[in-house]
């Protein structure tokens, strides 16, 4: 008995080293090492860069730029998912329940649209990126500025104008998710039996009430896995405003988000200790967030 | 259920680390010094090969492929080098991301021989200089010149090459190319609508509202998402009038010197031209974007610098003719006389100190020094090099033969200033601010404080390296 243990022991971890050997290599070591490095003040090119201990937490502190993309990285963490969750579960709800016939189903041509919502969701980030600095020229041959122009009113810089700036950065965020979280929300609908719409429709529920009174409470396990994947896109966003913004991050900060400013400090300015401070600081705002989330989204499952 | 296999996170890990890993572990992101290369006997050096090259070790080139390609390196310098030193064996690369391709390279500990550190995305030379990781080209200033035994290379290029190339008293960046900054126009247009390059500033603005009011094409523009070609003019404009000092102060983070009153006086002059004539759409358009549009005739004039002929080739009508004019003057008491012009050594060459083949890397940047190399680079190119004479007997372009009349005339009234790759943090406050002063969201006043602030920050900042000239 005591053999037959010991030998699964040693079967489960001779499976196991390979994983956990490459996870500890790959990951675990440089997190080590990244929290080593915002510890000294390495440029990036010496071989032996000093230990300065926390200085370059306390510089941190005084950092007004990278408090600036705090404050960005806050906002997108609130707006992002509000915007891209209702938009979506909207769609979501008109392709598969909102149909208003007499069976359950969404409206007409709703595969096709499907498929279309799904689209961004294909395109690569820089290519995105790219895309949108063209729809937001600021002249005649931006897709927004021109019919606005052709109207006789004035050119929107979407990318220009510090006030505007962030919002076509939160826009093309929404337009690239949404797409994804319409596929998520339409699969958690298909797990809802028919009847329950069915039933509700028999009872003279319209399309209003169906949506606040069946659909949304049975989806709302989905909706809550949503919300944790927006708000850690929302954490981490870097490549749209990387390239798609003035300056990276620009106009005048307005845009520049806290993995844009590690990405500066470390490439642009060759601070890669500082660098690593900044990243340690995003690694506890990341952490703090999904210990947060873990802990509100508990909540009773509705059973069917 | 007893067979349920039991294993605690405590075996788990001592298995795991039976595993050999410590060899993977080791070759990890951190910066390990390594032993020195334990260098062959050294090849003995003559006036004809004055730094010693070894036939034996290759040489590596990395170029930036940028506005003025690869191929002035794969035609003209190597051939050369070659030409004495056939059984070298040169092998070149080139890229646009100097940074991403060659810092792992320097925390490694083994760049390469030649490297032309420009571009947006250039290795930091502050950062390089700090960790004595650039060569000491004294020996090449001292070397006698690829032509002419007699002549040290010293005395065969621009001065200010060496001034701005010293890091820590020590000359280690090569600046190949005369950047010769002013306001760059199209003599066919002017000639046409009978314009003339203003000399004053007064003359300036009525030319900027002539042109507005014909609406034939905007006045002014310049690159609306990187600023830094709008404050080029604004800080030659304040050097003009309240002489050179006023960006030897900026360079030198001296207290309150953003706020200087020829700072104050220029860029409110230049607030001005962006309240009024500025091309519509300016503050969202590029460098490319706002050039193309003067190509095309929408716009008359624009900042920018001597390779702008080069970068536009493609898309320049035959007959559009590029005119490059100075500086106006702002009033008669300016402490610099008109045709003040600013002009800075860039394309910047440098030869890592721990590379392999040192020797070899100041060779190169001999041969790319003589009267041949340079001049048939300048020809390719259409940019003036900093070899003295480089362009003497060559056919210049429009361009290129308007920035190096200008260049002349200005003798020795040229100014430059540092600041911008000295501290990295400071030129993307100058960037982000000088756009909101052209946008009308900063006035003059603020301006200047936001960037004085960030001087001081930068200058109470221990972790920064400072510099002076």
């Amino acid at each position: 008995m005591l053999f037959n243990r010991y030998r699964r022991g040693l079967f489960i971890t001779a499976f196991l080293a390979a994983p956990v050997t490459l996870y500890l290599v790959y990951v675990i070591s440089p997190y080590i090492q990244a929290f080593y490095m915002a510890m000294t003040d390495w440029r990036g090119v010496s071989a032996t860069p000093a230990f300065i201990g926390l200085e370059n937490f306390v510089r941190l502190l005084g950092d007004e730029i990278f408090w600036k993309a705090v404050t960005h990285n806050a906002g997108l963490l609130v707006l992002l998912p509000l915007f891209t969750i209702v938009i979506a579960l909207f769609f979501a709800f008109l392709l598969n329940v909102g149909g208003g016939g007499r069976a359950v189903g969404g409206i007409r041509g709703s595969k096709f649209y499907r498929v279309v919502f799904f689209f961004p969701q294909v395109l690569a980030v820089a290519v995105v990126a790219v895309l949108f600095q063209q729809v937001f020229r600021p002249d005649g041959s931006g897709m927004l500025n021109a019919p606005l122009m052709a109207l006789g009113a004035k050119p929107i810089g979407f990318l220009s104008d510090p006030n505007v700036a962030f919002w076509s950065v939160l826009g093309v965020l929404v337009w690239q998710a949404v797409g994804f979280y319409v596929v998520l929300f339409s699969a958690g609908l298909a797990s809802i039996p028919k009847d329950m719409f069915e039933a509700a429709q028999i009872d003279g529920a319209g399309r209003l009430s169906l949506f606040f009174r069946i659909t949304l409470p049975l989806l709302w396990d989905t909706v809550q896995v949503a919300w944790v994947y927006l708000g850690i896109i929302a954490l981490d966003v870097f490549a749209i405003v990387w390239v798609m913004t003035d300056q990276h991050g620009g106009p005048d900060w307005s845009t520049t988000v806290m993995a844009a400013e590690i990405y500066r400090n470390a490439f642009q300015y060759f601070r890669f200790g500082y660098a690593s401070a900044l990243g340690v600081v995003m690694f506890l705002f990341t952490v703090g967030f999904a210990i947060l989330s873990l802990r509100l989204t508990r909540r009773e499952r509705i059973e069917y | 259920m007893p067979n349920t296999p039991r294993i605690t996170r405590r075996e788990l890990l001592r298995s795991a680390a039976l595993v050999p890993m410590a060899g993977a572990l080791a070759a990890c992101a951190t910066p390990a010094a390594k032993p020195s290369a334990s260098s062959a006997a050294p090849v003995a050096t003559s006036a004809a090969n004055p730094f010693g090259v070894s036939d034996s070790k290759p040489l590596e080139v990395w170029i930036f492929d940028g506005g003025f390609g690869q191929d002035y390196a794969k035609n003209i310098h190597q051939p050369l080098f070659k030409s004495k030193y056939p059984k070298v064996e040169i092998k070149h690369n080139a890229t646009k991301e100097i940074t991403k391709v060659l810092q792992p390279r320097f925390a490694g500990g083994n760049p390469p021989d030649v490297i032309d550190n420009s571009g947006a995305n250039a290795m930091d030379f502050g950062a390089l200089a700090q960790d004595g990781q650039l060569q000491d080209l004294t020996p090449l200033l001292d070397a006698p010149s690829w032509d002419d035994p007699g002549t040290k290379v010293r005395d065969t290029i621009d001065q200010a090459v060496i001034d701005i190339g010293t890091y820590d008293g020590t000359f280690s960046v090569l600046g190949y190319v005369n950047y010769i900054f002013g306001i760059w126009y199209s003599q066919k247009a002017f000639k046409d609508n009978g314009w003339v390059p203003p000399k004053t500033w007064d003359e300036f603005l009525k030319l900027n509202e002539t042109i507005k009011k014909s609406g034939k094409m905007a006045p002014f523009t310049y690159a609306g998402k990187f600023p830094q070609y709008l404050y080029e003019v604004l800080l030659t404009m304040a050097a003009k009038i309240g002489g050179n000092e006023v960006l030897v102060n900026i360079d030198n983070l001296e207290d309150g010197a953003w706020k200087s009153e020829a700072m104050k006086t220029s860029a409110t002059a230049w607030a001005e031209i962006g309240a009024k004539y500025l091309m519509e759409g300016t503050a969202g358009l590029d460098h490319v974007q706002t050039q193309t549009a003067q190509n095309k005739y929408k716009v008359a004039m624009l900042p920018s610098g001597s390779w702008l002929e080069n970068e536009q080739k493609t898309t320049t009508p035959p007959d559009f003719e590029y005119g490059m004019f100075p500086v106006p003057d702002f009033t008669s008491s300016d402490k610099m006389p008109y045709g003040t012009l600013h002009s800075q050594p860039s394309e910047n060459f440098i030869v890592p100190a721990k590379g392999a083949n040192p020797q070899g890397g100041m060779e190169y940047l001999r041969a790319m020094l003589s009267k041949k190399a340079s001049g048939d680079f300048s020809e390719m190119v259409k940019t003036v090099s900093t070899v003295k004479g480089a362009g003497e007997g060559r056919q210049l372009s429009p361009g290129a033969a308007s920035a190096t009349t200008a260049y002349t005339a200005a003798g020795a009234n040229i100014v430059y200033y540092r600041w911008q790759t000295w501290y990295a943090q400071l030129k993307d406050e100058a960037i982000a601010a000088t756009g909101q002063l052209m946008t009308g969201g900063l006035t003059p006043d603020k301006y200047l404080e936001r960037l004085q602030k960030k001087a001081d920050e930068i200058k109470n900042d221990s972790s920064i390296k400072k510099y002076k000239r």
